[in-house]
């Protein structure tokens, strides 16, 4: 009798959540698939009472929509090259951290500090760094006002001043600095677990490297790295599941139309691919992107899984 | 705000209680130092060369923790810079903004930046919009989160392992994947440029659930129990006892909702993207740039970059520890 009476009250306290995830949560799993499978579905036309025909159209459309090759290129670029790059600064710097006693709760909260912040925010004032200021900027009779900050820095170890993200400038420089943002913005989080998983592994290993007198990097090498194993994979896997996901950083620094003007969609991702599609209403191939998505983040997780285990010590 | 959490949000919790064991280490060193003492008995090294060991690795040492800090001093440099210059930005002129080698302290403060900033961008709606939407989900979104922790921890009924079980699952699928569906249920509950589609997607969040119901359940069931024995009710037991003792789970979880309203961009911007309903970020993305000349005033620009960025950054001063625990076992932003 007080089972019966608990779980009716049980049904009662998680009734708000299950209603709005059976809405929010359930019912998209299942429509995402379903309208990702009727070809060219539109939801405004289905309300009209459109009926669409069952088929993998729109899979095919997506995959063969010109976009979507610089979508995943874009993405897959800017996965591959900024989460080595920040996971071995971030585990550098944590290290380093870890390592020292004076000044370590000071550094820990600068070093955290790019977390607390408003992405759009501090994109734009990346944005603004690496601006330059003029008129006619990339025709022959350009004038400039200012190069901006980060090209005189650099021009102050002569080298000459680069076309960023201006028009005109090159994808390369784009990409740049993409990576640059997105690494100052990815540094945090991956410090925040590193270093807390450095604190966790036991003195005794490195007294015991101590008494061998074991050099420091083979000490790095061969104790470290293998006991923070755990931790790396947990980073590198939420990392290629963010980076996969990229496009607020991108819309921070280049605008809406995800690129230097003049070469508007030229540095679209998979995530930007499938907002175009919503906001233009064609809800199928945005599902269909989405899906694809979520395929691909599926197989570099199980990827990146498969891979830890056999490197993972515990 | 997007719902993202991550999958092995447990991974973290075994490396908490990772205490500093400062005795052992003592001990050890006398250990290492004892070692070298012993042969030194032993005729093979002479006592000067013993020396000579410990002032070489002594200065090798010292130069190992100069370079630590060098090294950290440097990235931390880096850290801080685009704060640094967000700052100075917001407080120049805009012509000595332009200037060909950017000063790096404004000549003459310009406050008056910041007056334009609210003016232009309409940073006070911004903020009221933004406010509203961040205390309205976050208080909804504690009092589902808690009925169900509650549920899933002290109350039995069938099915609740495998109930559980499913909502961990949904925690692996991106939020893009509910996006596509969610936007055409929020258009054909006419919720279209309304504050509700910026809230009611986003209460339920799995993963503080979980954490909760973690929290819930270090609770001791006997206090349950006797609350019972006493004919106290439920949400009174909840209200007494869980919640005064759970209250750090639910710091973390208003702070980083609120953080989640206050860096919410590509869900607002789809769905209620108007004059009146607009969120912060997505009008510092467009307020600057005037459309017929193409000209932007940075100063400004950065002025409201500021104005933005420092709520955040007294929430993490004051709540510093809050943040780093809740962000160290979710891996999300918001």
């Amino acid at each position: 009798m007080v089972d019966s009476k608990q779980s009716w009250k049980a049904w009662l306290y998680l009734s708000p959540a299950l209603v709005l995830l059976l809405i929010f949560t359930a019912w998209p799993i299942v429509n995402t698939v379903r309208i990702s499978l009727l070809e060219n579905y539109k939801s405004l036309a289905e309300l009209g009472g459109a009926t669409f025909n069952f088929g993998f159209a729109n899979f095919v459309n997506v995959v063969t929509f010109p976009d979507f090759l610089t979508a995943l290129g874009n993405t897959v670029l800017l996965c591959v090259l900024t989460v080595p790059l920040s996971t071995i600064i971030a585990l550098l710097i944590a290290v380093a951290l870890n390592s020292i006693k004076p000044l370590q709760k000071v550094l820990q909260t600068i070093f955290f500090l790019p977390y607390v912040t408003n992405s759009i925010a501090i994109g734009m004032v990346f944005m603004t760094m690496f601006n330059i200021i003029g008129t006619n900027l990339g025709s022959e009779n350009q004038i400039v006002t200012t190069f901006g900050l980060i090209n005189n820095v650099i021009g102050f170890f002569g080298i000459e001043p680069i076309n960023w993200i201006n028009a005109g400038s090159s994808y390369w420089a784009n990409i740049a600095v993409l990576v640059i943002y997105i690494v100052w913005d990815a540094l945090p989080f991956k410090i925040l677990v590193l270093l807390g998983g450095l604190q966790g592994i036991n003195k005794q290993y490195y007294d015991a490297a101590k008494i061998d007198s074991t050099p420091k990097w083979r000490v790095f090498s061969r104790i470290t790295v293998p006991l923070l194993s755990p931790m790396i994979t947990y980073v590198v896997i939420t990392a290629f599941i963010g980076g996969f996901k990229e496009y607020s950083s991108i819309v921070a620094i280049f605008g809406e139309d995800m690129g230097p003007a003049g070469a508007g969609g030229r540095l679209n991702t998979m995530v930007g691919l499938i907002y175009d599609s919503l906001s233009q209403n064609m809800d199928g191939w945005a599902s269909a992107a989405a899906l694809i998505l979520f395929a691909i983040i599926f197989v570099v997780t199980m990827i990146n899984m498969y891979v830890s285990k056999k490197n993972t010590h515990y | 705000m997007d719902n993202n959490e991550n999958i092995r949000i447990d991974a973290l919790e075994d490396n908490e209680n990772a205490a500093d064991t400062p005795k052992e280490e003592v001990v050890a060193e006398e250990a290492a130092e004892t070692a070298p003492e012993q042969s030194m008995t032993s005729k093979i090294m002479s006592e000067k060369d013993i020396e000579k060991v410990t002032t070489a690795q002594r200065i090798v040492k010292i130069a190992f923790t100069t370079l630590t800090y060098v090294f950290l001093g440097l990235m931390a440099l880096i850290v801080l810079f685009p704060f640094y210059w967000m700052l100075i930005s917001s407080l120049k002129s805009l012509p000595e903004y332009q200037l060909t080698v950017p000063t790096l302290f404004p000549k003459v403060i310009m406050w008056s930046n910041y007056v334009e900033a609210f003016n232009m961008a309409n940073l006070g709606t911004l903020f009221l919009n933004t406010m509203y939407v961040g205390i309205v989900s976050t208080l909804l979104s504690l009092v589902i989160t808690v009925l169900s922790a509650f549920a899933f921890a002290r109350l039995e009924f069938k099915g609740k392992n495998a109930l559980f079980a499913a909502l961990l699952g949904t925690m692996m699928i991106p939020g893009e994947l509910f996006t596509v569906t969610n936007y055409i249920t929020v258009t054909a509950f006419h919720w279209q440029y309304t504050f509700t589609a910026l809230i009611v997607p986003f209460l339920v969040s799995v993963f503080y659930i979980y954490l909760l119901r973690q929290n819930f359940l270090q609770i001791p069931n006997e206090l349950y129990l006797a609350a019972k024995v006493d004919g106290t009710s439920d949400l009174k037991y909840l209200w007494k006892v869980m919640i005064p003792l759970a209250l750090p789970s639910l710091i973390s979880i208003t702070i980083l909702k609120m953080m989640g309203a206050w860096n919410s961009y590509v869900w607002p911007r789809l769905v209620a993207n108007d004059e009146a309903h607009r969120l912060i970020s997505n009008g510092l993305r467009t307020a600057f740039t005037d459309v017929a000349s193409g000209q932007t005033n940075y100063p400004v620009q950065m002025a409201a970059c500021t104005v933005v960025s420092i709520p955040l950054f007294l929430v993490f001063i004051f709540f510093r520890k809050y943040i780093m625990k809740g962000v160290s076992r979710s891996g999300i932003k918001g």
